[in-house]
């Protein structure tokens, strides 16, 4: 319900610096994408476009941020202002929910329906007249279309790098946790004790993921074009990956925030946002260690 | 006026700026407001001068005004033109201007970024645009975009389009985030949810559809771009994946975005009947629930527009019921509405007339919606102009009329002017006439076979195509009016009261009109 002291901003130059940053990269990034598939070598003009998009982007997140910030720490926000931002982040989380479920559903829909179809099953058989030859397994190691679009040797086992990586976030989760309790018990030593382990772990994850990454692309012929396996390994656990990557760099600004001292045991939403963000990016993690890696 | 003038003490601007840079760094929702509404009746015209291209040549038989390869483009950019960049920004500016007022707010919960969901649009809109010029030429795989013709025999101005729906998703989502924020959190005391005016309710319900499936079709258009670029095989049946996928995807995120694209219009619908009507809203926790199971079955109804793709039979049974599930609340609507005027006092200002336009012909597409939805007939029905016919019913005198008729209910209040009420009488009966010329024929050539999206057509065809371009021209001319109308209305004319029309009811009428730069800084207290 609202109260006498909601906070309206004054104009602001942030919006459309966004905004020309935001086209700046998408068009950069569409030319830079037509650039390469034309078989284009070196850098082109659509380069320097994104480049520059991106730094303004940067910049305006940069200035934005800081400004919310300061507006937070000189009192402007009331407990009103706060719920905003709970919903807007609830809801934002839920938007983030809903692109990974397009992947995830991508991935369902060829294991339960597509690929047995493709091998006549089902009441459609006149599908397996385009291979005859084809035989539906997952991990599918033989696309339809055979050696015109060899299918990787083998696929990642989950009972090693995954396993590991699964133990980390998992432990990454408790350890936010435990800096919570921390500043919430005004004790800055374990909070940055505590969050400073989150990151570390969150930073252990990423490079095993790259390891693995390295592994499937010059051991396992696992790639981005081996087929509809490598096409959802890598979308899923890549954004994903991307994620834990903003996760942690999110936590880490958080960290920086608490070594100089800007929350309060009742008011450190910028905190209790991140750490929300990062028990998300978890969450996704237990859907892809058994959908992706052991299913 | 002493909700305009008491208050923002702490930081001290009282108007708006001066000059083009009070649009540009604006945080106002009633500038975010008008510069929605403003962009999107720029791009009507622009995608109304594609349809009238589409109409020309579809005038008579045979090839004359332009190639097909154009003609490809102009369906695909007149219906990503009207879906992204007419229909959602026209609701969305509806939104930005009268939510707050409804829900006694001072602005939207999160301002600045309310000002960057608009300037998106028009970057994003301008690089859709430029398609056209280029060599490539523009998308021209329609509006679904199906792939493979959006994959692998796609133009390379694919990758814009692609990163361009980004933009729109980007946009819509921190949109409906606002929204929703500004809905659960900034009512004034007293404004429980269920008293909140159907606009509210409408675009609340909205705003969680959004969310919901913008996501999804950032999804899609990335299996795309991986596709393209990168050798993925998500549509590619040679390597595993299935086109069919994309029309699974993009549909989960499409019917919920066909009710995106009407739910607001039932809000404004539902505040304009009982205005002029004079008697409250017949049934109004009802038009609640029945607004909520809609945005619940528009997400289990998807492949109903995949009906001839080969499905399971199994499949094609359980989404034919599902769709038609969705008759039982729409008419829950539609009978509250004509109950609502049941021995009302009922005046026909240019609002109403709209308005009543609205639950005829929207009815008439929710009909022919009805008969698509039976799975056997619809394979028949299925591509022909017969689909073209009830999509454009439900979306032109359903969706764009609801934005119509909102515009002139509201118009007093935004310029503080009454509008010319011949004028938009005027603009109102040639519409009608316009929409029905242009789009009551297609229902018999689509029955008799046309196809949708080809550029020539056999002869026995020829006299209800003439016709049907006869009425877009019409229709299409007539909204100049409603240009020169508002216009005329900023520009002056008899001045508004506060309350603006007799019968209406809420908090947007307590205000002055024109309705000041800041509202409700001290909120109102509802009983």
């Amino acid at each position: 319900m609202a109260t006498s002291s909601y906070y309206v901003p004054e104009s602001s130059y942030f919006p459309i610096v966004a905004s020309l940053g935001l086209i700046g990269m998408a068009a950069g990034a569409g030319g830079m994408m037509n650039h390469m598939s034309a078989g284009g070598v070196g850098y082109a003009f659509p380069h320097l476009v994104f480049l520059v998009g991106s730094l303004l982007m940067a910049f305006v997140l940069f200035n934005w941020f800081s400004k919310v910030i300061v507006e937070s720490r000189a009192g402007m926000y009331s407990p009103q202002m706060d719920r905003s931002f709970r919903w807007g982040m609830s809801w934002f989380i839920f938007s983030e929910v809903m692109f990974f479920a397009a992947f995830f559903g991508a991935l369902l829909y060829v294991r339960q329906w597509a690929g047995p179809w493709l091998d006549g099953q089902g009441d459609k058989a006149s599908t397996h007249m385009l291979w005859p030859s084809f035989d539906y397994a997952w991990p599918m190691f033989n696309n339809p279309a055979g050696a015109d679009l060899p299918g990787p040797n083998a696929v990642i086992d989950p009972w090693h790098i995954p396993l590991l990586n699964t133990v980390l976030l998992m432990s990454s989760s408790v350890t936010v946790t435990f800096a919570h309790h921390a500043l919430r018990a005004m004790q800055r030593g374990r909070t940055i004790f505590w969050l400073g382990f989150t990151v570390v772990l969150g930073a252990i994850f990423v490079y095993f993921q790259i390891i693995e990454y390295i592994e499937a692309y010059t051991e396992l012929g696992l790639t981005l074009d081996s087929g509809i396996y490598g096409s959802t390994f890598f979308m899923l656990t890549g954004f994903h990956g991307a994620h834990v990557t903003i996760g942690a760099f999110i936590l880490f600004i958080m960290w920086i925030r608490i070594c100089k001292g800007h929350f309060t045991p009742d008011q450190h939403f910028g905190f209790e946002a991140a750490a929300w963000y990062w028990h998300f990016v978890d969450m996704v993690w237990v859907g892809l260690f058994f959908f992706v890696y052991i299913l | 006026m002493t909700t305009a003038t008491a208050h923002h003490d702490d930081h001290g601007h009282h108007g708006p700026a001066k000059g083009i840079m009070r649009w540009v760094l604006t945080t106002n929702h009633k500038d975010i407001g008008s510069m929605y509404l403003w962009f999107s009746f720029t791009m009507l015209f622009i995608g109304g001068a594609m349809a009238l291209i589409i109409r020309s040549e579809l005038f008579q038989p045979g090839m004359q005004l332009i190639e097909p390869e154009f003609f490809n483009q102009m369906t695909t950019m007149h219906g990503l033109i009207m879906v992204f960049g007419v229909v959602m920004p026209a609701f969305v500016g509806l939104a930005n201007w009268m939510v707050p007022l409804m829900v006694g707010a001072p602005d939207m919960a999160l301002p600045r970024m309310n000002n960057w969901s608009f300037w998106i649009l028009p970057f994003a809109f301008g690089m859709l645009l430029l398609t056209l010029f280029t060599e490539a030429g523009a998308p021209n795989f329609g509006w679904t975009f199906y792939a493979p013709l959006s994959t692998t025999y796609a133009p390379s101005s694919v990758t814009f389009f692609i990163f361009g729906v980004h933009m729109m998703g980007i946009s819509s989502i921190m949109g409906a985030i606002n929204i929703v924020v500004t809905i659960l959190n900034l009512r004034a005391p007293g404004m429980t949810l269920m008293k909140m005016p159907l606009f509210v309710w409408t675009w609340l319900i909205t705003a969680y559809l959004l969310i919901a499936v913008m996501p999804v079709l950032a999804g899609v258009v990335t299996m795309m771009l991986m596709d393209i670029h990168f050798g993925t095989s998500f549509f590619d049946a040679a390597g595993g994946g299935d086109p069919v996928l994309f029309q699974h995807v993009f549909w989960f995120f499409g019917h919920p975005e066909v009710y995106i694209m009407i739910l607001p219009a039932f809000g404004i619908v539902s505040q304009i009947i009982p205005t002029f009507a004079r008697k409250p809203l017949f049934g109004y926790a009802s038009m609640v629930y029945a607004t909520s199971s809609i945005a619940f079955l528009s997400f289990i109804v998807w492949a109903h527009h995949m009906f001839t793709v080969g499905l399971p039979l199994e499949t094609e049974l359980f989404f034919m019921y599902a769709t038609m599930l969705i008759a039982i609340p729409t008419g829950v609507k539609v009978f509250n509405w004509v109950s609502t005027m049941f021995r009302g006092s009922m005046t026909f200002e240019t609002p109403m007339l709209f308005a009543l336009a609205f639950v005829v012909l929207f009815t008439i597409g929710g009909f022919s919606g009805l008969m698509l939805a039976i799975a056997p007939a619809d394979f028949q029905y299925h591509d022909t102009y017969f689909v073209v016919a009830h999509f454009h019913y439900v979306l032109v005198p359903g969706a764009l009329f609801g934005i119509i008729a909102g515009v002139y209910y509201w118009l007093p209040k935004w310029t503080g002017n009454y509008y010319d009420e011949k004028l938009g009488k005027f603009h109102f009966w040639m519409s009608f006439i316009g929409v029905n010329v242009t789009f009551f024929p297609m229902h018999f050539i689509g029955l008799a076979g046309m196809p949708r999206r080809i550029p020539d057509y056999a002869l026995q065809f020829a006299d209800f195509n003439a016709i049907a371009t006869v009425g877009a021209f019409i229709f299409g001319f007539s909204q100049l009016v409603l240009l020169y109308v508002v216009i005329k209305s900023i520009r002056g004319g008899e001045k508004a009261t506060d309350e603006v029309w007799e019968g209406a009811e809420g908090l947007e009428w307590t205000i002055p009109s024109p309705a000041p730069y800041h509202t409700f800084a001290e909120p109102p207290h509802v009983k």
